[in-house]
């Protein structure tokens, strides 16, 4: 059975398993309509803890910026997999046949797909309130793909990781957040090059970023269906 | 006793070091390590440059170098676990036991740092790629203890996943290495670590580096044999409880049909 | 003696933490065998 498979045919269930939890999303509004307004709030506190009159907010927007994004990516993380306890929902997902691969790079896309909507408007939302200019639009625009693939992948391998263990939604950011620190670190720096910076500083940083949506995914493919299996 | 039956590899299970070894160790590492307060106290001369607060080295020094052989540990110990042909539950729980162990030295390594930067740099925490990296490290296998403490539903399973989330946060280690080294050199002044702080070592504070990095090590083997053998009686110890727990049910059940 | 205070410090948090860590390790052993050798005399 498994003989069979193409690549054709794993790109095929992964968008299958996209457009299922996408649709589901577009039917709950849980994305839309609890994490984004959660990720404006956020910035819009930034602008509260820090002085929004000396120019300090422009200077850190990149960071605050992608802190804002790092803490809706636990949230969208544990929703993807919430989604899949109720009604046997999982059962159902595993009983299809579908390839382990399949579903990490399907759940990892329906994350990065909201992630990347997110990301938008909290971009537009940092460029209002902030007061921030953008000098290379090429370089935020890459470094936004990169840095969401590799947050997207380690968000769906530690979703599964935990899901069903009891205390999932205090270890996740536990487990997450010094894994995805390099993608934090990485990102603002290109980001900083790429808005007020000189854009061409950010390859380096774009490298590191894809080196680690690469590792990342390809781990999430070999594993994802182990730790599927065992998800309780 | 049907944990030996469980055994596939042919390996010794609920000891990981003969008991003559075991005590062998045990008095070396008692040996060394008074040696060591002698003379990372006394025996080696004082610092010119960091005066005396040079010798929180001899105990900082160790420890960060456990600190990364006790993940590297994990880490193998992990694959091991994960490749099929050498899959033992020993595997697993020398990775937990060598993880916690690591967490232990990470965070020794950590405070200790600050102790010595304290007097020698003027604070207690600076910004070096170093310490970042460490302080990073820290939290990815705190995590990683974090989850192995949560039990599974079945063990075989639960360890291939803690074996996969050992492997998933070794991965990220270079990771976190380079870019946080780029991050503190790119673009960033001088750093702290001044030359002039690092002369010619002493022959005897070299040595006394040395004993500490040998006292410490046999520490981590002599613990990581008590961690590993604490594991397999709380194993042994809930497969118990099972068997009770099912004992009960059945007579009771017996007893009312009876 | 310099900073002896930095140094009386570094000593005792790395042996408290060291000691700490053995003793309890060795006494959680010992409760462990303790529990698990009764059912095993019994059989």
């Amino acid at each position: 059975m498994t003989g069979e498979r193409t690549e054709v045919s794993i790109w095929r269930e992964a968008a299958l398993v996209a457009g299922k939890d996408l649709r589901i999303e577009a039917r709950a509004r849980v994305a839309l309509g609890q994490i984004l307004p959660f990720g404006l709030i956020v910035i819009l506190l930034f602008a509260f803890a820090l002085d929004p009159d000396r120019g300090v907010l422009t200077r850190v927007a990149p960071g605050l910026f992608w802190i804002a994004v790092l803490l809706a990516t636990l949230l969208a993380v544990g929703r993807a997999f919430a989604i899949e306890t109720h009604h046997g929902a999982r059962d159902g997902l595993r009983m299809t046949g579908l390839d382990g691969g399949a579903i990490f790079l399907g759940k990892a896309t329906a994350i990065a797909v909201q992630l990347a909507a997110l990301e938008v408007v909290l971009g537009v939302g940092v460029i209002v309130l902030y007061g921030v200019d953008v000098n290379g639009i090429g370089v935020v625009v890459l470094t936004a793909v990169a840095a969401t693939v590799g947050l997207a992948a380690t968000g769906t391998l530690y979703g599964v990781l935990a899901a069903g263990l009891r205390l999932r939604e205090t270890l996740l950011p536990l487990l997450l957040l010094p894994v995805i620190a390099p993608v934090m670190l990485g990102a603002t720096r290109a980001f900083e090059d790429g808005l007020g910076g000189v854009p061409g500083d950010a390859w380096p940083w774009l490298g590191i970023l894809t080196v680690f949506a690469v590792i990342y995914t390809t781990i999430g493919v070999m594993a994802f269906g182990a730790l599927w299996e065992e998800a309780a | 006793m049907s944990e030996a039956e469980r055994d596939d590899a042919g390996l010794p299970r609920d000891e990981l070091l003969a008991p003559m070894l075991r005590r062998v160790i045990g008095v070396v590492t008692i040996v060394s390590l008074v040696a060591l307060v002698l003379f990372g106290l006394w025996g080696a001369p004082t610092d010119e440059v960091q005066g005396d607060a040079q010798r929180v080295m001899y105990l900082h020094v160790p420890s960060a170098w456990l600190a990364y052989l006790a993940f590297f540990v994990t880490a193998a110990a992990s694959a091991l676990f994960l490749w099929r042909r050498t899959r033992a539950e020993v595997w697993d729980r020398l990775a937990g036991a060598s993880a916690e162990l690591g967490v232990m030295f990470t965070g020794l390594a950590l405070v200790l740092g600050s102790i010595w930067g304290r007097p020698v740099w003027g604070v207690w925490w600076a910004w070096d790629a170093r310490l970042v990296s460490t302080a990073l490290l820290f939290f990815l296998f705190l995590g990683y203890c974090a989850l192995r403490r949560i039990p599974a539903a079945d063990p075989v399973g639960g360890a291939k996943r803690n074996a996969i989330a050992a492997l998933i946060a070794f991965v990220d280690v270079p990771i976190v290495h380079f870019s946080v080294e780029w991050w503190r050199t790119l673009h960033q002044q001088a750093t702290v670590f001044n030359p002039q702080l690092n002369p010619q070592i002493h022959g005897v504070m070299g040595l006394t580096l040395w004993l500490g990095t040998i006292a410490f090590t046999l520490l981590y083997v002599y613990l990581l044999d008590r961690r590993y053998r604490l594991a397999v009686l709380e194993d042994g110890r809930a497969d118990r409880e099972l068997e009770r727990a099912i004992a009960e049910r059945i007579s009771t059940s017996r007893g009312v049909v009876a | 003696m310099t900073d002896v205070g930095y140094v009386i410090a570094g000593w005792s948090v790395a042996g408290i933490v060291l000691g700490a860590y053995t003793v309890r390790l060795v006494l959680r052993i010992r409760r462990a065998e303790r529990e698990s050798a009764p059912p095993e005399s019994n059989t």
